[in-house]
C-alpha cells in the first residue's frame, strides 16, 4: 500500500473507504464540526455539559497499594470511570450529539461492543431528544446484558446483530448499512477513532480533553511529566484522547495495550499490531487482522470493548513512526490486574481498562521505582461484574465448578 | 461535460456499445462466486449467459460486505464457509469469457489490496475480465488502481448514488471507464417492490456530466422493473433476485429469470 495524497490521512493510514453514497454526509459532517470547534457557542455548550452533566474534569488518583505490584513505580489513574455513564465514551458522544442537532438531524445510530458507547449514545439521545438505535453483536448482548437493559431504559432501541461473528465488527457493518439507507435524517455516532475521515480526527478531538486535563493534573501532583502514558486500545479512542496532548513531549512514552486474548501465538486475540497487517476495514486504511485473501479474521478477548479486528488509523501511524508502542495483555493478565486493583484500591475497573493496568504492571517492573506512570482508567467495572464473578468462580450456582 | 477517460476497448465496453446501437439497455447479472459451491456458481454464470445476459458481474465473497443486504450476505457467508477463495474468482472470470461473455468483478477493496493491486489487475486481465466494480472505493482513494487499470487495459466502475452532488457526479464519472454504476436508492443490495424515482433522477443528472453508459443497480428484480429502468438507463443490473433464484431453483431457475429480464430490457426501448 502506498501513501495516497487524499484527505484525512495519518501518514499512509486513514482515508475514506466507503460507498460514494456516504461522501456527501461525511463532507457535511466535516464542515459542520470544523466550524463548531471554533464556534464559542458550541465549545461553550460542550464545556458546560462536561462540567454539569458528565462531571469533568475527571480526577486523578494515585494508587500506591496497586503500585506495589508495578515494580514500585508511582502509578496515577486518570479516572474516566467516574464520568456519567461510567466511561470515557460520553466525551465523544456529547460532542457528536450536539453536532447532530446542528446538522438538523433527528435520529442517531451507534454500534457498541461492551455497551458503554451504546449507553453513552442512548444517554445523549435522551438528553437532547433524539431517536436512537444501537447495533450490538448478539454475542455481546449476551455478555453485556446489563448494558442492553440500560440502553432500553434510556429509550433506545437495541438491535442484536446475528450475522458474521456477531460481535463489534458486525455491529459496525450493520450501522453503516443503516446509515447509507437513512443518511438524510440520521447521524452515525461512531464510537471510536476509526471509520472514514473525519471520524478518526473528530472523535480524537472530542476525547483530547482527557490528556489535556491529565497532563496538568500530573504536573501539579508530581512536579514533572510522567515517564509513560498507558491506555488500552480497542478502536483506540481513550488512548488517542489521553495520548494526544503528550505527542510533543518526547520524554513521555506512549504505550497502547491491546487485547492478547488467549495469547498472540494462539491466534485467538485482538492484537492488531503484533498479529495483524496493513489493510482496510470499516472505511479506514489501518492495521487489520486478516487472512492471506484479505478476509477479516475474528478477534477474541474477554473484553467486549477490545474485541475488534482493526484499530484507529492514527494509532497505525504512531506505531509506524515509532512514537507510540503497542503491547498486549492476555485475558489472564487483564483479569489478574482487575482483581488486584479491586482488592488493593477498592476500584472495580472495566475489563477493557484492566488491560491498561496489566500494561502498567509490566512496564512498572521494567522501569522500576523511579518511574511515574499515568494510566487511563477508561471505565468502571459495574457492567463486568457478572463476567468477572464467573471468571473468579464467585457465583453461588458455580459452586463446585472446576 | 467533462472528458471521460480514454475510450474503453474492453469486451464489456464493446458489448455496451453494441446494445446502444440496438437502441436498448444492456442486461448485467450479478452472482457471487462460490455460492452454493464454486462449480455450481460457475454453472449458474453460464446459465446467465444462456438466458441472454449481456455482461456478468462476478461477486467476490467478503467477510464484511457493508453494501450488501441479507440475501447476498447469506450467500457470500456460505461461500466463505465452504472455503471459497479469491483465486476462484479468476476461474469464474475465465469460464464466463469462454462461454462468450465477459465479466466485471465486484469486489470490496481490501481483497484487492491484500493480493496487491497490480497482481489483481494482471490476474483479471489474464482471465479475460473487463474490469472492476468497487463499491467501497471512491476515485479519491483509487490512485493505484487507476494506474494499474490503465496498464492492463481494464475498465474501472465507480458508483454514483442519489445523494451525489453535481461535484461528486463529475469526480466519479470522470474516473470511470466502461460504464458508471448508478445506485438506484440510498441503501444496500436486495429486492424491492419498486425501483423508485431517485434512479431516473441520478441518471438524468449524470448524463449532464458524462457520455459513458449509465447502468442502474440495486432493487431491480422483475421483468417489469427491468423494462422500466431500461426506459432511461443504458444498463440494468440485477443481483439479489438472481441469487434468490439460484438458491431456490439452481441454474435452471437462473436461466429462466434471465430470459424474463432479457425480454424486459427489450420492452423498455427508448
Ligand atoms: C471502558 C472502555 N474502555 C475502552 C474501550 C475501548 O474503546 P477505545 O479503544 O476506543 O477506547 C471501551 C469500549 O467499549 C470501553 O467501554
Amino acid at each position: 500500500m502506498t501513501a495516497q495524497p487524499g484527505i484525512g490521512r495519518f501518514g499512509d493510514f486513514g482515508g475514506r473507504y466507503v460507498p460514494e453514497a456516504l461522501i456527501p454526509a461525511l463532507e457535511q459532517l466535516d464542515e459542520v464540526r470544523r466550524k463548531a470547534m471554533v464556534d464559542p457557542e458550541f465549545v461553550g455548550e460542550l464545556d458546560r455539559l462536561h462540567r454539569t452533566y458528565t462531571g469533568r474534569p475527571s480526577i486523578i488518583t494515585e494508587v500506591p497499594r496497586f503500585a506495589e505490584h508495578c515494580g514500585g513505580a508511582r502509578v496515577i489513574l486518570k479516572r474516566e470511570d467516574l464520568n456519567h455513564t461510567g466511561s470515557h465514551k460520553i466525551n465523544n458522544v456529547l460532542g457528536q450529539a450536539l453536532l447532530t442537532k446542528r446538522m438538523g438531524k433527528r435520529r442517531v445510530i451507534a454500534e457498541t461492543g461492551a455497551g458503554q458507547h451504546g449507553v453513552a449514545t442512548a444517554t445523549a439521545a435522551a438528553l437532547l431528544g433524539l431517536e436512537c438505535v444501537v447495533y450490538m453483536g448478539k454475542v455481546d448482548t449476551e455478555r453485556q446484558a446489563l448494558n442492553v437493559a440500560r440502553m432500553r431504559l434510556l429509550g433506545a432501541e437495541v438491535v442484536a446483530v446475528t450475522n458474521g461473528s456477531q460481535t463489534l465488527k458486525d455491529a459496525v457493518n450493520e450501522a453503516l448499512r443503516d446509515w447509507v439507507a437513512n443518511v438524510d435524517d440520521t447521524h452515525y455516532v461512531l464510537g471510536t477513532v476509526t471509520g472514514p475521515y473525519p471520524f478518526p480526527e473528530m472523535v480524537r478531538d472530542f476525547h483530547r480533553v482527557i490528556g489535556v486535563e491529565a497532563r496538568a493534573q500530573v504536573l501539579d501532583l508530581v512536579g514533572r511529566l510522567p515517564d509513560a502514558v498507558i491506555a488500552c486500545v480497542g478502536g483506540g479512542s481513550n488512548a488517542m484522547g489521553i495520548f494526544h496532548r503528550f505527542l510533543d513531549d518526547a520524554s513521555v512514552r506512549l504505550v497502547g495495550v491491546e487485547a492478547g486474548g488467549d495469547g498472540v501465538e494462539s491466534g485467538r486475540h485482538a492484537a492488531r499490531f503484533s498479529g495483524g497487517s496493513r489493510g482496510v476495514l470499516h472505511g479506514a486504511a489501518t492495521y487489520v487482522l486478516q487472512d492471506d485473501d484479505g478476509q477479516t479474521i475474528e478477534s477474541h478477548s474477554v473484553s467486549a470493548g477490545l474485541d475488534y479486528p482493526s484499530v484507529g488509523p492514527e494509532h497505525a501511524h504512531l506505531f509506524e513512526i515509532g512514537r507510540a508502542e503497542y503491547r498486549s495483555a492476555t485475558d489472564d493478565e487483564a483479569m489478574e490486574a482487575f482483581r488486584l486493583l479491586s482488592r488493593t484500591e477498592g476500584i472495580l475497573p472495566a475489563i477493557e481498562s484492566a488491560h491498561a493496568l496489566a500494561g502498567a504492571m509490566e512496564l512498572g517492573r521494567e522501569l522500576g521505582p523511579d518511574a511515574v506512570l499515568l494510566v487511563s482508567l477508561s471505565g468502571r467495572g459495574d457492567k463486568d461484574v457478572h463476567t468477572a464473578a464467573r471468571w473468579f468462580g464467585l457465583l453461588d450456582d458455580q459452586a463446585g465448578m472446576p | 461535460m467533462t472528458a471521460a477517460a480514454a475510450p474503453g476497448r474492453t469486451l464489456g465496453s464493446q458489448i455496451l456499445a453494441g446494445c446502444r446501437e440496438e437502441g436498448r439497455a444492456a442486461l448485467i447479472g450479478y452472482l457471487p462466486v462460490g455460492y452454493p459451491t464454486v462449480p455450481e456458481s460457475i454453472a449458474a454464470m453460464e446459465a446467465l449467459i444462456e438466458g441472454g445476459i449481456d455482461i456478468v458481474e462476478v461477486g467476490v465473497p467478503y467477510s464484511d460486505p457493508l453494501m450488501d443486504g441479507p440475501l447476498i450476505q447469506r450467500a457470500t457467508e456460505r461461500a466463505l464457509d465452504q472455503g471459497c477463495q479469491v483465486d476462484d474468482v479468476f476461474t469464474a472470470v475465465r469460464a464466463v469469457a469462454d462461454a462468450g461473455s465477459t465479466a466485471y468483478v465486484m469486489t470490496y477493496w481490501n481483497l484487492v489490496l491484500r493480493r496487491g493491486v497490480e497482481r489483481f489487475a494482471a490476474d483479471l486481465a489474464g482471465a479475460g475480465g473487463s474490469g472492476l466494480i468497487t463499491p467501497d472505493l471512491i476515485p479519491d482513494e483509487a490512485g493505484e488502481w487507476i494506474e494499474a487499470s490503465d496498464r492492463h487495459g481494464l475498465d474501472r466502475v465507480f458508483l454514483i448514488a442519489p445523494s451525489s452532488t453535481r461535484e461528486r457526479l463529475t469526480v466519479a464519472t470522470a474516473a470511470c471507464r466502461g460504464f458508471v454504476y448508478a445506485a438506484s436508492t440510498m441503501g444496500v443490495t436486495g429486492t424491492r417492490d419498486s425501483v423508485g424515482s431517485a434512479a431516473a433522477q441520478v441518471v438524468e443528472h449524470a448524463r449532464e456530466v458524462t457520455d459513458l453508459p449509465l447502468c442502474v443497480g440495486l432493487g431491480v428484480s422483475t421483468r417489469a422493473q427491468a423494462a422500466e429502468v431500461a426506459g432511461y438507463a443504458d444498463g440494468v443490473i440485477v443481483g439479489s433476485a438472481l441469487v434468490r433464484a439460484l438458491g431456490e431453483g439452481g441454474p435452471a431457475a437462473v436461466r429462466a429469470l434471465t430470459a424474463e429480464l432479457a425480454a424486459g430490457v427489450r420492452e423498455g426501448r427508448r
